[in-house]
């Protein structure tokens, strides 16, 4: 089984572009949204809900005030500061349950905590497995690792041997659970300082969990110069540039109307992308 | 007066509004700028501090004391997070998984578990003319952020002016960078892809009860829908910023838009003073 990941560190280089459009071209997959606080994948395949199922993780403290006596242990020893008067703070709690142990009359109990869902889907691109993390909720990492497992048995389920998966921005516990264990990263990038600044550091995340990665550069042409220098610094590395996408309007407007890149314009764009999915699919 | 920047979608802009925002206020106000994007910090992009200072960022970490431990499995019994796993006589330990909240070396009744420091980020600091700067930075590798974030914030400064820029998304790390702020700003793009963020960052600043606006960058793509929004939801559209190459073109190079382009210093202002209206209608309600 092959696991491809998109990644980019920097947010908005077009992680979720590409992604669609390899929908579109590859046979034979599961899709799968691993940004699970802000998915858009689902913007571009359209998809069709079969399954929405709650995610349940982690646990939130609950104090009975009737039994509360106000002693003040809990507040002096939580360390996140999430007992403040008596009360939980329900988007501070960390959910370790410290309090609920050292409580001396049993006023602390830790309630289950439903933090989001995950569905599976169709599209005409083949399934989706998707998330959505509730408002300001922990454990994005757990949900991410549900939607990765989801899509694997649906690939062994239907003897598909590959899952394309969009990525969060970042590098912190959603990246880390995307990433690691997959069999090759994309790292979507874009010739701004800030962009290479984040794809060195992404980069690093790979190398730390030992997948291996290839480069994409997006709106190579907004500026020359910086575009070679990520060619220079990935060839220094021993990364291929799979592809250099030119500035297209034509990406917006595809979003806008729902479909991939791929299928709306015919382009430099699009065969960029056709060229990454020939480079990485061989 | 703390103004976070924050946006659900990344790339939309949060960078380039927290360094313009700021450089427009340095002359007449005293402003500090906080990045606490911390797995990609970008402002120091932009603004080329001098850095002079910095700080490690530590979490706790439990070690075992093999000579007490009498291996009763209550410190992995109690552990939430299952950093702690005792098999027979072997007590092991896993930093990574760990959150440091100190509940098996407060619980363990040999007083066999310490605690030890593990580094995961650093805050550091220095001046780019007269602002003062503030960043954080996740270790490569490391997945928690919040620690990192919460230590960066004890250097908001509660008598000049705040600016802090958020992560992108909607969870643990942009709560903690926008929590506690007297408002937030959301920047978003005339897109599908950004009018979906912008409804879940609404729902976030809301359940934190921080009032909001919008900046519209990319303007004159797309289509009208996040205005649309806005209207009904109430938001206004502090600030609009059209799709232009070549505001793209300077900053892929690292200049800030306001020293790039002198009349959107008014703009920020402008932005600015509406905020200070909402922030100040507000205190004087909450005084009354």
């Amino acid at each position: 089984m092959r696991e491809i990941v998109v990644l980019s560190g920097k947010g908005g280089t077009g992680k979720t572009s590409i992604v669609g459009s390899l929908a579109a071209l590859a046979k034979g997959k599961v899709m799968a949204d691993c940004d699970v606080d802000a998915a858009d994948l689902h913007l571009l395949l359209q998809p069709t809900v079969k399954q929405n199922n709650e995610f349940w993780s982690g646990q939130l403290a609950q104090i009975d005030e009737a039994k509360c006596t106000e002693c003040g242990l809990c507040q002096e020893l939580c360390r996140f500061k999430a007992i403040r008067d008596y009360k939980v703070d329900s988007i501070a709690c960390e959910g370790c349950g410290f309090c609920s142990h050292i409580c001396p009359t049993d006023a602390i109990t830790m309630k289950e905590n439903m933090s989001g869902h995950w569905f599976v889907s169709d599209t005409r691109y083949g399934p989706l497995v998707h998330a959505r993390l509730g408002i300001a909720q922990e454990n994005s990492g757990k949900l991410v690792a549900q939607v990765r497992q989801q899509a694997k048995r649906i690939a062994e389920e239907r003897g598909f041997d590959c899952i394309i998966s969009d990525g969060p921005p970042g590098i912190g516990c959603p990246v880390i659970s995307s990433l690691s264990g997959a069999s090759l990263a994309i790292m979507v990038t874009e010739p701004t300082l800030s962009g290479i600044h984040d794809l060195e550091r992404v980069l690093g995340v790979s190398y730390h969990f030992g997948v291996p990665a290839t480069v994409c550069i997006n709106k190579h042409d907004l500026n020359e110069e910086n575009s070679r220098r990520i060619e220079d610094y990935c060839k220094d590395e021993g990364i291929v540039v799979a592809a250099k996408i030119p500035f297209d309007n034509a990406v917006t407007e595809a979003i806008v109307r729902g479909i991939p890149v791929v299928e709306y314009a015919d382009g430099a764009v699009s065969r960029e992308i056709e060229g990454l999915w020939e480079v990485i699919s061989h | 007066m703390i103004i976070s920047i924050a946006s659900g979608k990344g790339g939309t802009g949060k960078t380039l509004v927290a360094t313009s925002l700021t450089l427009a206020l340095k002359d007449k106000y005293r402003v500090r700028l906080l990045d606490g994007d911390v797995e990609e910090p970008n402002d120091h992009v932009f603004l080329k501090p001098d850095i002079s200072g910095n700080q490690p960022v530590f979490i706790p970490i439990p070690k075992i004391d093999k000579a007490m431990c009498n291996h009763c499995g209550k410190c992995a019994e109690v552990c939430a997070y299952n950093a702690i796993a005792v098999l027979g006589e072997h007590v092991l330990t896993f930093p990574e998984l760990c959150h440091g909240c100190g509940a098996c070396s407060y619980l363990c009744s040999e007083k066999a578990i310490y605690e030890e420091r593990r580094q995961t980020g650093v805050v550091e600091w220095g001046n780019a003319d007269i602002i003062t700067f503030f960043q954080g930075r996740l270790t490569v590798g490391e997945a928690m952020a919040p620690p990192v974030i919460r230590q960066l914030k004890k250097h908001t400064d509660s008598d000049g002016i705040a600016i802090i820029d958020s992560p992108p998304g909607t969870s643990c790390p942009v709560v903690e960078a926008i929590k506690g702020s007297d408002f937030c700003l959301l920047v978003t793009e005339p897109t599908p892809f950004g009018l979906n963020d912008l409804v879940l960052a609404v729902e976030t600043v809301r359940q934190l009860g921080i009032d909001c606006g919008v900046v519209l960058n990319r303007a004159g793509v797309g289509d009208n829908k996040v205005e649309e929004y806005c209207r009904s939801e109430n938001i206004p559209i502090l600030l609009t910023i059209p799709l232009d190459t070549e505001i793209a073109r300077l900053y892929s190079r690292g200049i800030t838009l306001v020293e790039s382009k002198p009349e959107w210093k008014e703009k920020f202002m402008g932005l600015f003073e509406k905020i200070k209206e909402t922030v100040d209608a507000r205190d004087r309600s909450l005084k009354r």
